[in-house]
């Protein structure tokens, strides 16, 4: 960046006049342009209008109840992976954690018999301490946060498969339905809306109110400002005395927050839960933030773009069927989606950071 | 962090020049263990001043504004703080004692805006618990004063920090420690890494904060950048002070001789007159400058 220095005129050669006729030339519809997620917006409505058009079932009010809910699940893990990612890190483990809150909450529940929102408090509790260990980890190792989750990962999905296996002698859990408080806390995480034939889904609420949520932190609040700043240049950040460590570890925490509440809504909609749950979650998160027009050095990006991103996948996800192909090309799709993400995305960073 | 230092200062066009100085050492030297790194510097930074350290490469430059930042605690000698004598256990300190360094590589974060930039860790909010979010008109329309009054000029203080000039960050770095407080700038060689024009540019916001009534510490290794906007200079060689000097017992051509070391320099220009011939361009400047 420093390379540009010599090639531009002082701000003394501009004769300071208003500055009004300086600026007219960045328009409304040029920032808008520049922000990062004008990408995923731009291909999610490409990818709506696609399968809108060339099948009978996607633009109706059934079909899009079914992939507004695939992308609302993922879109909640793939927002917080997101701000994880402004901020500079990964999380691997994000995906099995889905898993892990899920199954902790059925055995709690269906083999000790402990009440339901009893076991919703531990769990949240557990994941939230998993989170911040992975930030710990992270901060006091130095190490690169995709070692450290990648660890986490792999102790989770043994934990998942092993202790699980020796507590309750199986992998999966049954018998979830009817038992105390299970009704009511189901409220939270199974209630619908229906629209016309139009249904919306609690984990379509919890998508918007996360993604919301998450903007207004991430562009009002002191804390944005500390999350862009850690991810773009955590060395400045400290010499200013941002809470560095503070930021980071809430930003584990928060992930993790967010895989229990998509672990959550799994368990309590289809009332069972597995070992094997959530696996390959964080990889889907990560590509959907990219999409989202999240740089993988950190910094620069969007959650609401990484909401768009989820919408694609979800959208992709219902609507190769719905074509007739084969379902596995949604991973070749995924790919493709994640190298022109990253390449978009680094062109406009570039400018970002150049162009004036 | 006193925000109204800034305009406190402003009102005060004509320090007293005559007054306690806001830094002095005397004799001030630091030692690792056996390995003296400074040793015997005086100096004075005075408000509305320029007090310019020249030194080449391992003269003690680096250790001498450590210092005077509260980064390293000085082992023999007298700091004197507004004629009190006082000894910094960490940077905090220096800070709160309104002696702000701004380094070179600036604590900017380049993909942000400039107005996040001036205010990062320092945020100003309104509203009350979860209602509290950043006052983000006042940041941008005090960034943009701020730096106007520093004589920079931005098309939009929204664009990202990265997008400005080497100097223009620089001049950033400067009027963000200025308006949370500093009476005093160390800067660190803050002309080393740009071009001619944009080391101009710099040395204008210097002579800017001095006219505000900042006391400036000037690291340099360039006479002629030190020379125009300086009040006082001092010399390091070696890890020693070789005089500390106000601009009237100096001229330019003395500070010049004296930071090369003259007859160093004597004896480069013969080298490269037997080398390159003594019609060289090279060697008629070298002597242009010795004379």
């Amino acid at each position: 960046m420093t390379t540009t220095s010599d090639t531009k005129a002082p701000p003394a050669a501009t004769p300071p006049k208003g500055s009004d006729e300086r600026v007219s030339s960045t328009s409304p519809l040029i920032r808008l342009m520049k922000r990062p997620e004008m990408g995923a917006v731009f291909a999610a409505i490409v990818v709506l209008v696609f399968f809108a058009t060339t099948t009978d079932a996607f633009f109706t009010a059934g079909g899009a109840s079914t992939w507004l809910e695939q992308s609302s699940t993922i879109g909640i893990m793939a927002v917080a992976v997101a701000m994880l990612m402004i901020g500079g890190e990964f999380d691997l483990s994000a995906g099995v954690m889905t898993g892990f809150s899920a199954l902790s909450v059925g055995v709690m529940s269906t083999y000790w018999g402990l009440n339901v929102w009893l076991t919703l408090v531990i769990s949240l509790a557990l994941c939230l301490a998993i989170g911040a260990i992975n930030g710990l980890l992270v901060l006091r190792t130095g190490l690169p946060s995709f070692i450290v989750t990648l660890g986490t990962f792999f102790v989770l999905q043994g934990v998942d498969l092993a202790l699980v296996r020796q507590i309750i002698g199986q992998v999966s859990i049954q018998g979830f339905t009817g038992l105390p408080g299970q009704r009511s806390a189901s409220w939270l995480f199974t209630s619908y809306v229906d629209i016309g034939g139009l249904v919306l889904w609690s984990s379509f609420f919890w998508w918007i109110a996360i993604t919301v949520g998450a903007t207004y932190i991430l562009l009002r609040t002191a804390v944005g400002s500390w999350i862009f700043a850690v991810g773009g240049d955590v060395k400045s950040a400290r010499q200013v005395g941002v809470p560095v460590a503070k930021t980071k570890i809430g930003l584990f925490m928060f992930t993790a927050g967010c895989g229990w509440l998509v672990g959550m809504l799994s368990l309590f909609r289809y009332n069972t839960a597995q070992s094997s749950d959530g696996v390959g979650l964080e990889f889907i998160s990560i590509i959907c933030a990219v999409v989202g027009g999240c740089v993988m050095t950190g910094g620069y990006g969007s959650v609401s773009g990484a909401a768009f991103g989820a919408l694609i996948y979800g959208m992709v996800n219902q609507g190769i069927p719905y074509q007739g192909w084969d379902s596995n090309w949604l991973y070749a799709f995924l790919g493709v989606m994640l190298l022109l993400a990253v390449l978009l995305n680094n062109w406009v960073k570039t400018r970002a950071e150049n162009a004036s | 962090m006193s925000h109204s230092a800034s305009t406190s200062t402003t009102t005060n066009p004509d320090p007293d020049k005559s007054g306690v100085p806001v830094i002095e050492v005397r004799d001030i030297g630091k030692r690792y263990g056996s390995i003296i790194a400074l040793r015997d510097v005086s100096t004075s930074v005075r408000a509305g001043q320029v007090t310019c350290v020249l030194g080449d490469n391992g003269a003690g430059k680096s250790t001498f504004i450590k210092i005077l930042a509260g980064a390293h605690g000085h082992t023999d000698g007298q700091l004197l703080i507004d004629g009190e004598e006082s000894h910094f256990s960490g940077p905090r300190e220096a800070l709160d004692k309104g002696i702000a360094t701004v380094y070179q590589d600036l604590a900017v974060v380049s993909l942000m805006p400039v107005w996040r930039n001036f205010f990062l860790g320092s945020e100003v909010s309104k509203g009350v618990g979860p209602f509290k979010h950043l006052d983000v008109k006042h940041m941008k329309e005090t960034s943009n004063k701020e730096l106007a009054a520093m004589g920079i000029d931005l098309r939009d203080v929204d664009q990202p920090i990265g997008t400005l000039s080497g100097g223009e960050r620089q001049c950033v770095a400067i009027a963000r420690a200025v308006y949370f407080g500093a009476r005093v700038l160390i800067l660190d060689e803050p002309t080393a890494a740009l071009g001619v024009k944009q080391s101009g540019v710099v040395l204008k916001y210097i002579a800017k904060a001095r006219e505000r009534g900042l006391g400036v510490v000037f690291i340099t290794h360039n006479p002629h950048h030190a020379y125009p906007v300086g009040d006082r200079f001092m010399l390091l060689r070696r890890g020693t002070s070789m005089g500390d000097f106000p601009k009237s017992e100096m001229t330019l051509e003395e500070l010049t001789s004296m930071m090369a070391g003259g007859s160093e320099l004597e004896s480069l220009t013969h080298e490269l007159e037997q080398s390159l011939g003594s019609d060289s361009e090279v060697t008629r400047g070298m002597k242009a400058e010795l004379a």
